[in-house]
């Protein structure tokens, strides 16, 4: 029975704006088991970081509780906050932008066994070889700096870095983004390859639903700060159940003349205006085809429709099936 | 009969010249200096767009696929040089013009969108201002008939509201409307091309359906020919009719998107649609990357620039460049492509 590593509930964060406070994050729960991949997917602005975020201790909820490995971090300070920084990294989407661009790889790799005072010497350029080596590099790439490496090279120092402490959990936020298409592939399958070797639990930040796809057991789709879907990766993208995720879906230009879309394609190009929104109404109503006139969608509370033990949806008329 | 200005409109119409190619560019080469002197970054490229064509441009970074929308442009600058080469828009060789003389076609006949649409835009400038700022460009007319021409192009582009719309600063947009708004003073010209380099590539994938849409719409509205440059496999064959597929600075396939995408035979093509990860893709096994790097400028191979990472690599790869030759129904620059038609990945 695997165990949960991650665990946040009931998770809302609010920023305070000129007009008010804007509720970036709405009372989001998810549970992440180890060794399991869980993709969060959403457009910019959805909430997607913000939770990494908060999951990471670098920012604080406004209401809900986190718990990672156990923990209770909600009300953890940094010193508290310093032990679990080795069991949960991090690997960002610029390649080059999350390297030190004074350092080298070798420093670079090193750098959070420094921080930790981890073993010796001789026992960390051990540790460091053994890194590079397992994200596919050569020890010669030991002496150059990050200007040297290509983006996907780069990439693989990060994720290098992210293992050196030897860590359960890696949250990747859009990590293969910026990465060109056959670059994209190394790095995707090295990320499968260390997890299957090592039992890594990974929490997949991404915009892009073909990596959410490949990489994730589960998947959790956001919107405005909720999520309005979830559930495995056969349950998402084979029978969507939320307006917006099979709009979502069928967005998505694939290159493949042989396979039909999965969704059909809603074809037009006219922009619809968003409205500004109470509190418990449907968020997407304005963009929702069938939700937008309805007086349930503009007024009635969402509440959580769980089809199975995986697959959730917050909608008044979800598509049938 | 027919009046003088109705035969003239007959003949544009029907001459052949303007039925075929709009843009031809022959034999362009790219250099840029490097510590071994000057290296190719495009090399001898040659393709053309026909009037209200949508062309596809795919590659990776560093194939050369911007720096040929530049040069289309006329945007190069130091220490980039065109070394060699002729580019034809209806038939004149833009290349010979002084810059003066290319102003008449810089965005009348050929405008260009880019990725950032507020890099294109003057934050502090309110939207319809920006429009008419180019209007005015191309046109004698009063301020208050180019808001007018303004405020149609905005409803042209799919911005509702247009005429509260050009009270707008770019802030209180959308990165989807700033796109559509860069689109709508890239047409303002009334070019007969538009160039969107990677012009979708920033946008959330609902907003860039949308957006590709609208240039769909556009091309048939106004007959108007698209060259579309994107890194992005799904765009590329969701939009384009035909395409070009380069790498390394270099012209390795080109054909109709759906002929190339569903057999390539370049190996490069095959690959790189083989390390593509939509959901389409089985996520059981590994996905087919490309090992190795991209040539950089100072170190390009001798002879067909894929080489050092291709499988189907032979002797006669690395002696000499393979010619763009045309196979079957498109163009190859393999010359192991028709014994690698049968060949299975």
């Amino acid at each position: 029975m695997p165990s949960t590593i991650i665990k946040v509930q009931n998770l809302s964060r609010a920023f305070k704006g000129s007009g008010g406070s804007v509720l970036a994050l709405d009372s989001i729960s998810i549970s992440l088991q180890e060794g399991k991949t869980l993709a969060v997917v959403g457009e910019s602005g959805s909430g997607k970081t913000t939770a990494a975020r908060l999951i990471l201790g670098l920012d604080k909820p406004t209401a809900g509780s986190i718990s990672v490995l156990g923990q209770e971090i909600t009300d953890f300070g940094p010193s508290q906050m310093r032990p679990l920084r080795r069991e949960i990294q991090v690997v960002q989407q610029d390649p080059f932008s999350q390297l030190n661009r004074r350092h080298t790889v070798r420093r670079i790799i090193e750098g959070p066994m420094l921080a930790f005072k981890v073993g010796d010497r001789k026992s960390r350029e051990k540790r460091v070889i053994e890194l590079i080596e397992a994200v596919g590099l050569q020890q010669e790439h030991l002496t150059r700096k990050p200007h040297e490496l290509s983006g996907g090279q780069c990439q693989r120092v990060a994720i290098a870095r992210a293992l050196a402490l030897d860590p359960k959990i890696l949250i990747l936020d859009e990590a293969v983004s910026a990465l060109d298409v056959s670059v994209r592939a190394q790095v995707l399958n090295l990320l499968k390859k260390l997890q299957k070797e090592r039992g890594l639990t990974y929490l997949f930040i991404t915009h892009d639903l073909g990596v959410a796809h490949y990489m994730a057991d589960e998947i959790v789709v956001m919107f405005r700060g909720r999520i309005v879907e979830r559930g495995t990766r056969e349950e998402v993208f084979q029978m969507p159940r939320h307006h917006y995720t099979a709009g979502l879906l069928a967005s998505v230009p694939v290159a493949n003349f042989s396979t039909d879309k999965i969704v059909q394609k809603i074809s037009q190009d006219v922009i619809v205006q968003a409205t500004p929104d109470k509190t418990d109404a449907c968020a997407y109503r304005s963009r929702c085809q069938f939700g937008r006139d309805k007086k349930d969608c503009s007024e009635r509370a969402l509440t959580e429709t769980m089809a199975s033990a995986t697959h959730g949806w917050i909608c008044h008329f979800p598509i049938e099936r | 009969m027919h009046t003088g200005s109705e035969l003239e409109e007959i003949w544009i119409q029907e001459s052949p010249q303007s039925m075929s190619n709009l843009i031809e560019v022959r034999n362009l080469t790219l250099t840029v200096p490097t510590s071994k002197g000057r290296a190719s970054v495009v090399e001898n490229l040659t393709f053309s767009i026909q009037q209200g064509e949508k062309l596809g441009l795919v590659g990776e970074s560093g194939s050369g696929k911007s720096l040929t929308a530049y040069s289309l442009m006329r945007l190069i600058k130091a220490p980039v040089r065109i070394e060699s080469g002729e580019i034809l828009i209806n038939g004149v060789d833009v290349l010979k013009l002084t810059e003066e003389e290319f102003r008449k076609y810089r965005g009348s006949e050929i405008a260009m969108i880019y990725q950032d649409p507020m890099s294109a835009l003057n934050p502090i400038m309110k939207i319809g201002d920006q429009i008419i700022e180019s209007i005015l460009l191309h046109k004698k007319i009063s301020k208050k008939e180019a808001l007018k021409i303004a405020i149609a192009l905005l409803e042209s582009v799919g911005i509702p509201e247009p005429e509260e719309r050009v009270h707008s600063y770019p802030f209180e947009m959308s990165g989807g409307m700033l796109q559509r708004v860069v689109i709508a003073i890239a047409l303002s010209g009334e070019p007969k091309v538009l160039i969107a380099d990677e012009a979708t590539t920033a946008l959330d994938v609902t907003t860039q359906e949308r957006v590709l849409n609208l240039l769909n719409r556009l091309a048939e509205e106004r007959n108007l020919s698209v060259l579309l440059i994107t890194h992005d496999l799904g765009v590329a064959a969701q939009f384009s009719d035909r395409i070009n597929v380069m790498y390394g600075g270099r012209l390795v396939e080109q054909g109709r998107t759906r002929d190339v995408f569903t057999l390539p035979q370049h190996p490069y093509t095959r690959a790189l649609l083989d390390s593509r990860c939509d959901y389409t893709v089985d996520v059981n096994k590994p996905i087919r990357s490309i090992a190795g790097q991209p040539p950089r400028p100072d170190n390009r191979p001798s002879g067909c620039v894929f080489a050092p990472r291709c499988e189907h690599v032979e002797a006669a790869c690395i002696s000499s460049i393979p010619e763009l030759r045309d196979i079957d129904d498109r163009a190859v620059a393999c010359i192991r492509a028709e014994e690698l038609k049968s060949v299975k990945n």
